[in-house]
């Protein structure tokens, strides 16, 4: 069982489990790099009050980037799971969510 | 949803032997999963005529393909078929046909094939350019891929559209430089074309034809088989790149520039994609008119062939047009090449010359910053900084969908194109420049391509779609169509290729009546349906 469930996962993800960088820069960052659209439309958006870079972003919630992912935003489209498969998402929406602060309690 | 003629349980059984041959992840049926399918720029978002799928397959082999290919057949299910899903402005990943199971060969993306020495690909249709363009990098391969302008689609749709790029005029019309392939048709036979149709050739990727009819065409902007594979030609790196522009005092004096451009083109002189422009008008790419040139045009009776508005370009010499060629080779033959140019240029009285970029290729990591990408092979996504909120677009819409007509190459038609889009554009209210140029990546002829956005407000969409149709209809009157456009519009299209009572249209449909018996592939795409179909839409 343990090894069909192992199979699955790889089947699942192209980038492995543990690689939201590796989803990252494959699917996002030709537009949310540096200097990019991406970027550029969240620099128009926040105007310095957030950091224009997803990459740098502290506050990303795996909700929030699922979201877009799943819905699009503007002249983003949204992405099937043949593109970014549930796993390779959870695995983005934890890279970007890496330098979130702990929630307060 | 359920397809169009089809019984649930019929459907259900259908669906059941796409999980077996495909396997169940594969397979998308619930409302979340199928919303992905919808066309994100869909010009009919959220309204009831909105083109929607019922399920999604993914197959991930040929053999898959064919598996889901004789289901789909024997139950009749519509089924449409789409490679990495990007054609977005074009359609998107959601099909003609409401109800039909959206075909998903995105998970189909090996690369099978790169010759360095051939300079040719053999690709399958999941493959995007940017995975074509990182594949050589990582081999150091001395090959260019001709992208589009955004390089998140597939070599083997963007070319079956019709799509461009930016290279030597052999790459950059993609379906010119497609070289064999491999379709399955609808009752799930695989044919393979030119070369690739005799068992041990190895020059499916050398020679188009093979023997007997070129049927490629005929996959091309249609629904006769779906294609699995595609060999595409490749440019061997070039030595070095230049540009130098040419510019012209009068108004009239576009019609020698463009008869001179397209003899050094079709001499093969200057082969890299040249850009029209005008220092005058501005526009596209330019920096904007003075003022008073907007408040000439813009007044009662105000055009681009007013006495006033030359008078005002001769008092400041400011030049009229101007066109920059572009050439790839080796560094002292393209020197060589623009001087050239530069003679044939000056037969118009009042030209001036400017040298532009050059390039010793590969780019160094500055120079790659600066370019404009898909003119060296690059694939990128910037051109979507021309949608996306910016300083100066700080309402963005929700994507656009484009009206391309195809024109007679010469200058008087594009003065004559003019008249009639801006009279067109006063008459329909549209944001429609004042004055257009049309661009280059058809080597033979021009093809305008203004821009029209997509909203979310269904009031908004309905007044431009309104006005798209009737664009079509005008340009149509005057001889120029569409060379591709979103299946909201491709019945209006394809009814202005009307010669001999739609003799092109009836022959699809017998073609379609022959190689698709059930009707079963991409309905209504580009205008051919199947003949349960027939005249039921449009």
């Amino acid at each position: 069982m343990r090894k069909v469930l192992v199979f699955l996962a790889l089947v699942a993800s192209a980038f492995g489990a543990d690689n939201g960088q590796k989803v990252f820069d494959y699917w996002c960052a030709t537009c949310h790099g540096p200097n990019l659209p991406g970027t550029m439309a969240l620099e128009a958006k926040y105007k310095g009050a957030k950091p224009a870079l997803l990459t740098e972003r502290t506050d990303l919630l795996p909700a929030v980037t699922k979201t877009f992912v799943r819905r699009g935003v503007s002249v983003m489209p949204f992405f099937r799971k043949t593109e970014i498969s549930d796993a390779d998402l959870d695995a983005l929406a934890g890279y970007l969510a890496r330098n979130n602060k702990a929630p307060s309690r | 949803m359920l397809p169009p003629g089809v019984n649930a349980k019929d459907f259900s059984d259908a669906l059941k032997q796409f999980e077996e041959a495909v396997g169940k992840e594969w397979v998308f049926t619930s409302d979340e999963d199928v919303a992905l399918y919808r066309d994100a720029y869909s010009p009919f978002w959220g309204e009831p005529e909105e083109r929607v799928a019922s399920a999604a397959v993914a197959p991930y082999t040929v053999e898959q393909v064919q598996a889901v290919m004789k289901t789909a057949n024997q139950y009749k299910i519509p089924v449409y078929p789409i490679s990495t899903g990007k054609n977005l402005g074009y359609g998107g990943s959601a099909p003609n046909l409401s109800g039909s199971v959206v075909l998903d060969l995105k998970r189909m993306n090996r690369i099978l094939d790169v010759s360095e020495r051939n300079h040719s690909a053999l690709v399958e249709p999941g493959v995007s350019y940017f995975d074509l363009y990182r594949y050589i990098q990582e081999r150091k391969l001395k090959l260019w891929v001709d992208v589009p302008d955004p390089g998140w689609g597939s070599p083997v749709g963007n070319s079956l559209d019709h799509g461009g790029g930016y290279l030597q005029p052999m790459y950059r019309n993609h379906f010119d430089s497609h070289c064999g392939m491999e379709v399955v048709l609808a009752n799930g036979d695989v044919v393979r074309t030119g070369m690739g149709a005799m068992p041990g050739a190895k020059t499916w990727q050398q020679y188009k034809f093979g023997f007997g009819p070129w049927i490629d065409g005929m996959f091309s902007q249609s629904n006769f088989g779906v294609v699995t594979k595609m060999g595409f030609w490749l440019m061997p790196e070039p030595d070095a790149y230049l540009t130098g522009t040419v510019t012209v005092p009068k108004y009239d004096d576009l019609i020698p520039m463009v008869d001179i451009l397209t003899f050094l083109e079709n001499s093969g002189v200057s082969n890299g994609m040249p850009g029209l422009g005008s220092p005058l008008l501005g526009g596209f790419m330019m920096p904007p008119p003075a003022p008073e040139v907007t408040a000439l045009l813009s007044k009662p009776g105000g055009s681009a062939a007013s006495p006033e508005l030359h008078q005002y370009a001769q008092d400041k010499s400011i030049p009229f047009w101007s066109c920059t060629v572009k050439f790839y080779g080796p560094a002292k033959a393209i020197r060589e090449q623009w001087e050239y140019a530069k003679e044939k240029f000056s037969a118009i009285p009042g030209a001036k010359f400017q040298d532009g970029e050059f390039y010793k290729l590969p780019l160094t990591p500055d120079q790659f910053d600066k370019v404009h990408k898909p003119e060296f092979g690059l694939p990128s996504l910037e051109t979507f900084s021309i949608g996306a909120r910016s300083p100066i677009n700080p309402t963005p819409t929700n994507g656009h969908i484009w009206f391309s007509p195809i024109i007679p190459r010469t200058g008087e038609a594009v003065l004559e194109a003019n008249k009639v889009f801006s009279q067109a554009a006063r008459d329909f209210g549209l944001p429609i420049l004042s004055f257009s140029l049309p661009s280059t990546y058809w080597m033979r002829a021009f093809i305008f391509i203004f821009g029209f956005p997509i909203t979310h407000d269904i009031a908004t969409n309905k007044k431009n779609r309104e006005s798209f149709k009737q664009l079509v209809r005008i340009a149509g009157e005057h001889g120029w169509g569409e060379y591709r456009t979103a299946p909201a519009f491709q019945d209006a299209v394809m009814d202005t290729y009307s010669f001999n009572n739609h003799a092109l249209r009836r022959f699809h449909e017998t073609v379609k009546d022959a190689v698709d018996p059930n009707g079963i592939i991409s309905a209504g795409r580009y205008g051919i349906w199947p003949k349960h179909l027939r005249g039921t839409k449009a």
